[in-house]
C-alpha cells in the first residue's frame, strides 16, 4: 500500500507540469459556465413567462430541479467525453516509453501502482468537479431565494461517484494497450454505451429492464442529483470503480507475465 | 550471485532463448555477448522479472525469479535497453521517485540521490528536464536508477550505446567501479568493451549459450574477436537470423 504513494505523487505532479491538465481543466471549465448560464437564462425566461399569465394551481418552477439538475445532468455528458482523455494515457503510455518495465522491475506491487495511478486521477478529478460545482453554490450564496443546499450537496457527490467510477474504466482500458488512441476511443465506446445503457430497456421490459435501468450511471447518479442517497447506488458506484480496478489490475499482471 | 539454468522462452513456435545456462559470482563484472537477436534482451528481461520463461529457472541473490519474484526486484537494479525516463520530470525529481519506489527510508533519500549524481557525473544537469537530455546523459541518468538503491546484482542492457568515445570511457569507468560491490551483468555487442571492463564473458547465439569463460583463460591463444567468430559462426547456417525481443 505505501507505494501508492510515490505513484500518486509523480502522476499528479506530472499533470500540472504539462499543459495538457491546464487545457482540460480550461475546457471542462468554459462548458460549466457555458451550459450553467443557458440553464439559468432560460429558467429566468420561464419564470417571467409565468409571473405573466399564472395558471391557477400550478406550482412556481423550482430553482433545483431547473437549474441544478440539470446542470448536473449535462456535466455528466461532459464527464463521458472527459474522462477518456483523462485516463488514455495513463498505462498506455508507460508501456510506450517503456517505464512501466521500470515499474514492473521495481519492488512495487501491480496494486501500488494501480491505486497510485487512480488515486491520482481522482485528486484531478475532485479538483474538476469542484470547479463545476462552484456555479450550483454560487446560487446557493447569491440567489435570492437560491436553491435547497442538500441536493446541491449530494449532486455533487453523485457527480464525483460518477467520475470516478468512468475514471475506473478508462483505467481499465488503458491498461490493454500501449496505444493511447486505442484507449481512448475504446473508453468513450464503453462510456458511451453505459450512460445510454437504459434507454432501450422501456421496450424490452421485465428483468433485463431492471438490470439495464440498474447498470445507467445518469440513472443513478440522477437520484443523487434529486437529493435521494439510497445504499443501492452507493453500491452501485462502488463496484463500478472495484471492477474498472479489478480488470487494469488483471491486464497489467498478464502483460507482465507474458 | 546469479545462476541460471537452462532458461527458455517461446512465442508460440517461435523459440527466443531455447538454453540458457551460466552463473556469476559476487564482485564479477559479467560480459553478456551475442550477435543481434540473439536472445540477450529477453535473457535478460526474463532475469529482471519482467518476462516469465517458459522453462527453467534462475536464481539470483539466491532468490528464484519466479517463485520468489518480489525478493529479486528488491536486490537488482536494471537499466532496459532504452533508458526508462519520465520526459516531464527534472533529473533530481526523477531520481527521488526511483528512490522511493524503491524503498529507500525518506532520511537518507536526498543523500543517496545527491550521491548517485555525483557518482554517474550528473552534476550539470541535475536540475534540467529528463526531455531535454541527450543521449549519453540519458543513459546515465538510467544508470543512476539501476544503482540508487546499491542493489547485490546489476543488470545492463547495452549501458554504452550511442554514447560518444569520451562518454564511454567514464561509464565503463564507472561499471568497472561498480564490480567491487556488486556482481554486474553486462549485455553488449562491443568486444573491446568486455576486454576492459569484464572479468568472465558469456557468448549467445541463436537463444543458446556457446561459451562460458573466464578472461584470463581465454589468454593470448586467441583473441576475443576470434573466439566470438567462431562461436557465432559455428551454427549460424542453422535457421538463419531471426529478431528476437
Amino acid at each position: 500500500m505505501k507505494g501508492a504513494v510515490p505513484v500518486f505523487r509523480r502522476e499528479v505532479l506530472s499533470f500540472f507540469v504539462s499543459p495538457v491538465g491546464y487545457f482540460l481543466i480550461t475546457g471542462f471549465a468554459l462548458l460549466c459556465g457555458y451550459f450553467f448560464f443557458n440553464m439559468l437564462q432560460m429558467y429566468n425566461m420561464f419564470l417571467q413567462r409565468f409571473s405573466g399569465m399564472p395558471y391557477p394551481g400550478m406550482e412556481l418552477p423550482n430553482l433545483n430541479q431547473w437549474v441544478v439538475e440539470s446542470f448536473y445532468h449535462t456535466l455528466l455528458v461532459i464527464l463521458v467525453f472527459l474522462i477518456p482523455m483523462l485516463t488514455m494515457r495513463s498505462f498506455a503510455e508507460e508501456k510506450r516509453r517503456g517505464t512501466f518495465e521500470l515499474l514492473a522491475t521495481s519492488p512495487l506491487s501491480i496494486f501500488e501502482i494501480v491505486l497510485g495511478k487512480f488515486l491520482a486521477v481522482a485528486f484531478v478529478l475532485f479538483l474538476m468537479m469542484l470547479l463545476g460545482a462552484m456555479f450550483p453554490l454560487l446560487l446557493v450564496a447569491f440567489g435570492k431565494p437560491g436553491p435547497e443546499l442538500f441536493p446541491v450537496l449530494s449532486g455533487f457527490l453523485g457527480l464525483y461517484l460518477c467520475a470516478l467510477g468512468f475514471a475506473a474504466v478508462g483505467l481499465a482500458l488503458s491498461a490493454f494497450t500501449e496505444n493511447q488512441i486505442v484507449a481512448g476511443v475504446s473508453s468513450l465506446v464503453v462510456l458511451l454505451l453505459l450512460y445510454v445503457a437504459h434507454s432501450p430497456a422501456e421496450s424490452v421490459g421485465g428483468a433485463v429492464a431492471e438490470v439495464m435501468n440498474y447498470i445507467s450511471p445518469a440513472r443513478q447518479a440522477g437520484d443523487l442529483f434529486r437529493g435521494i442517497i439510497s445504499t443501492s447506488t452507493l453500491i452501485y458506484f462502488v463496484s463500478l470503480i472495484t471492477v474498472g480496478l479489478f480488470v487494469a489490475l488483471r491486464a497489467l499482471e498478464a502483460h507482465r507475465w507474458r | 550471485m546469479i545462476e541460471v539454468q537452462k532458461l527458455e522462452k517461446r512465442y508460440g513456435d517461435y523459440i527466443a532463448v531455447s538454453d540458457v545456462t551460466f552463473s556469476a559470482a559476487q564482485g564479477e563484472i559479467v560480459g553478456f555477448l551475442g550477435p543481434n537477436g540473439a536472445g540477450k534482451t529477453t535473457t535478460i528481461r526474463m532475469l529482471a522479472t519482467y518476462l516469465p520463461p517458459t522453462a527453467g529457472s534462475a536464481r539470483i541473490a539466491g532468490f528464484d525469479i519466479q517463485r520468489q519474484a518480489d525478493e529479486v526486484r528488491r536486490h537488482i537494479g536494471y537499466l532496459p535497453e532504452n533508458p526508462p525516463l519520465y520526459p516531464e520530470m527534472t533529473v533530481t525529481e526523477y531520481l527521488h521517485f526511483i528512490g522511493r519506489i524503491k524503498g529507500l527510508p525518506k532520511r537518507s533519500l536526498t543523500a543517496s540521490v545527491s550521491d548517485v549524481i555525483e557518482r554517474c557525473f550528473l552534476g550539470d544537469v541535475r536540475n534540467k528536464l529528463c526531455a531535454h537530455l541527450s543521449r549519453g546523459y540519458r543513459q546515465r541518468v538510467g544508470l543512476a536508477q539501476a544503482i540508487i538503491h546499491d542493489p547485490k546484482v546489476i543488470i545492463l542492457d547495452e549501458p554504452t550505446s550511442g554514447l560518444d568515445p569520451k562518454q564511454i570511457v567514464e561509464i565503463r569507468q564507472l561499471i568497472k567501479t561498480l564490480g567491487q560491490g556488486h556482481t554486474v551483468l553486462l549485455s553488449t555487442h562491443i568486444l573491446p568493451e568486455v576486454m576492459m571492463v569484464c572479468n568472465k564473458v558469456v557468448i549467445v547465439n541463436q537463444g543458446r549459450v556457446v561459451l562460458e569463460k573466464q578472461l584470463a583463460e581465454i589468454g593470448a591463444a586467441a583473441t576475443l574477436e576470434q573466439l566470438f567468430m567462431q562461436c557465432v559462426s559455428e551454427d549460424a547456417q542453422g535457421s538463419g537470423s531471426k529478431e528476437a525481443a
